[in-house]
């Protein structure tokens, strides 16, 4: 697994919401974190995966990796920047 | 005095059914109306009109069953709002945009920007036949750009940046062209089949694509008793200098060229599309 890469603080599966309460539900989670802390996401493939990296980004946050888990859902690797 | 309806026309009455009525036409650019404007049109709809405004397809509002003898005075009442008449007939017409990167996250381009500099240049310039602009934001194609006689439509041309590429594959999904394949973490990005949609520049998160903003230009529009598709000439126009220039020249050639009555298409095919292919291109490169 590629996520042993990075130590992953937490994970949130948004694969069962659809956009844009994919990235809400990422960025509650991320609000739960310190800074330097690593999320991981559980998305699906298509709008989620198109959008919630460059919105989480857009946020201030830094993406690390994106996992192609290939049952159709990714998992994208964040760093909480900011508090 | 026998009424002048042409010149009623040029300035945006348009004439009704009913006799002596004329539903005007009012001044909008880009689709864009302040407030206030509205509250006006709103007020002289219902002080001089039948109490509604109608939504022209070409992003216009006109106020229906204004009386021949409020002409003026309606003129004026719309002045102290700021609404101006529109304008008909064999002129250029109200220039249509859609919301642009202003505000929509997929545009490309500032449309409302272009919707104004090309009305401050063209609004109402009298040529042989009707002649319509319309800007559009992204390849999204949301103001329908290539029914126009000139449309414009934003576009991002873009470059690979493998130093800030993590690999993560988001634009190669974004891609609606296939144009982007990810080999061992690595972008292979086929120019070739590239629209300038820039869906792989917005999507990314780490900002590994340059995006240079421009323009796709297509002339000859119709979407009326005849239909055609715009043509696109140059595939890609950066410089919003150019791109006036471009205009200029489109323009020009339909002044010269059309007959009375004769859409630009028209004039394109009776002249010959190399002709015209050859001012634009002279145009692009400034060698006129």
């Amino acid at each position: 697994m590629a996520e042993q890469e990075f130590k992953i603080d937490d994970t949130v599966d948004v694969t069962d919401v659809k956009c844009p309460t994919t990235f809400v539900k990422a960025k509650v989670a991320l609000e739960e974190l310190d800074e330097g802390q690593i999320l991981a996401v559980r998305l699906n493939d298509g709008e989620p995966v198109q959008n919630v990296p460059r919105s989480l980004k857009e946020e201030g946050h830094e993406i690390l990796k994106l996992n192609d888990n290939q049952d159709g859902t990714f998992t994208l690797i964040v760093k909480k920047v900011g508090d | 005095m026998a009424t002048d309806y042409a010149t009623l026309k040029k300035g945006g009455w348009m004439r009704q059914k009913q006799k002596n009525n004329f539903s005007l036409r009012v001044r909008v650019v880009g689709g864009n109306l302040t407030a206030t404007q509205l509250a006006k049109i709103a007020e002289v709809a219902e002080k001089y009109g039948q109490g509604y405004a109608h939504l022209t397809s070409r992003q216009s509002v006109e106020i229906p069953f204004i009386k021949l003898e409020n002409v003026d005075d309606v003129k004026n009442a719309l002045a102290e709002g700021g609404v101006e008449p529109g304008v008909c007939g064999p002129r250029v017409r109200t220039i249509t945009a859609c919301q642009g990167e202003a505000v929509c996250p997929s545009g490309c381009i500032d449309t409302y920007a272009i919707a104004k500099e090309l009305d401050d240049r063209y609004f109402a310039r009298e040529l042989p036949h009707k002649f319509k602009f319309g800007v559009t934001g992204c390849q999204n194609n949301c103001l329908k750009a290539e029914e126009n006689d000139v449309g414009i439509k934003g576009a991002i041309k873009v470059k690979w940046l493998e130093s800030a590429c993590i690999g993560c594959g988001v634009c190669a999904k974004a891609c609606r062209r296939s144009a982007i394949r990810i080999e061992n973490k690595k972008v292979l990005f086929d120019e070739s089949k590239c629209n300038y949609c820039g869906r792989c520049y917005k999507s990314c998160p780490t900002d590994a694509w340059e995006a240079t903003h421009g323009y796709i230009i297509s002339f000859g529009g119709l979407f009326g008793n005849s239909i055609n598709k715009g043509e696109t000439i140059i595939p890609f126009v950066e410089d919003k200098h150019k791109l006036l220039e471009i205009c200029d020249a489109a323009i020009s050639f339909f002044a010269e060229n059309a007959n009375p009555g004769e859409r630009f298409k028209f004039t394109i095919d009776r002249i010959g599309h190399d002709v015209f292919a050859q001012k634009i291109k002279d145009a692009y490169n400034n060698t006129p």
